[in-house]
């Protein structure tokens, strides 16, 4: 886990976030999107959470930006008119994420946990995949058969919202 | 030395972008990209508590990267939903600018 991986993965992250938020051509933002899971992916495998890290890149930057990019082009959504900005509503937001950001801050200091580095595995080679199978066939067993319940009712859904004229 | 304090305050910048996202962006598409943030910077900070978690054995904790997958999984259903909602708007309204959505509105 090497410091300067570290920050360079982070620093992707969270530029590529910020540049989802301030670009105004969509198309724009989802592809930066992409390139902000890809940090993510990175930071999740410098925690050796490797089954996790591909997930994130198969599921998200994979599939679901996909379907972004897919929704974008079918709906033609150009780059937006400048409209009149709501100095007022900006100002809030701003401040209300600030302070959000704050107390995350404060909190994480606070915590002596925090200041502790990360202790080491028992050995280099960790079998995660296996782990987390077993984990969700035995103790998550119930969560993992709602959640297959869920992603039915959600493609049933889009189904119908997609299909029925929505009066 | 990266400590947990680290990838905890990186967390809560990726939570705090997508949450400004949220509030300053008009767009309906980007506002959903930043929901994903959002949750992503709380998958970021479980992974890091699961590997300092480590238990006697060597092993990180697993139960927090099992959360990760749960909530990977349940962001793919929102997702479906929310962008066949969005077409749906569109068809109905032919604007994806929250603004100009307001029946709802007191």
């Amino acid at each position: 886990m090497s410091a300067f991986l570290f920050w360079l993965f982070a620093l992707v992250m969270l530029g590529f976030g910020a540049a989802v938020v301030i670009n105004r051509n969509p198309i724009a933002s989802a592809l930066s999107l992409v390139l902000c899971f890809m940090g993510l992916s990175a930071l999740f495998m410098s925690l050796d959470a490797f089954f996790i890290g591909i997930i994130q890149v198969l599921v998200y930057a994979g599939a679901v930006m996909v379907l972004f990019l897919f929704i974008i082009m079918l709906l033609d959504l150009r780059v937006e008119k400048r409209r009149k900005f709501n100095v007022v509503a900006v100002a809030g937001g701003s401040v209300v994420a600030l302070f959000f950001f704050l107390q995350v801050y404060f909190v994480v200091g606070q915590l002596s946990a925090a200041k502790q580095p990360f202790p080491p595995l028992g050995s280099p080679k960790i079998d995660d995949v296996r782990n987390i199978g077993l984990l969700l066939f035995t103790n998550y067993n119930l969560p993992f058969q709602i959640i297959g319940v869920l992603v039915l009712v959600a493609t049933i859904g889009v189904i119908v919202l997609s299909k029925r004229e929505l009066r | 030395m990266i400590t947990l304090g680290h990838y905890l305050i990186v967390s809560g910048l990726l939570f705090t972008i997508g949450f400004a996202g949220v509030l300053l962006r008009r767009n309906i598409i980007i506002i959903f990209m930043s929901l994903e943030l959002m949750l992503n910077a709380a998958n970021l900070s479980l992974v890091a508590f699961s590997r300092f978690r480590v238990d006697s054995g060597g092993m990180p904790n697993y139960n927090a990267q099992v959360f990760v997958f749960f909530i990977i999984t349940v962001a793919a259903a929102e997702v479906a939903v929310g962008l066949a909602i969005i077409v749906a708007l569109y068809r109905a309204r032919q604007t994806t600018h929250v603004e100009d959505v307001s029946s709802l509105k007191f």
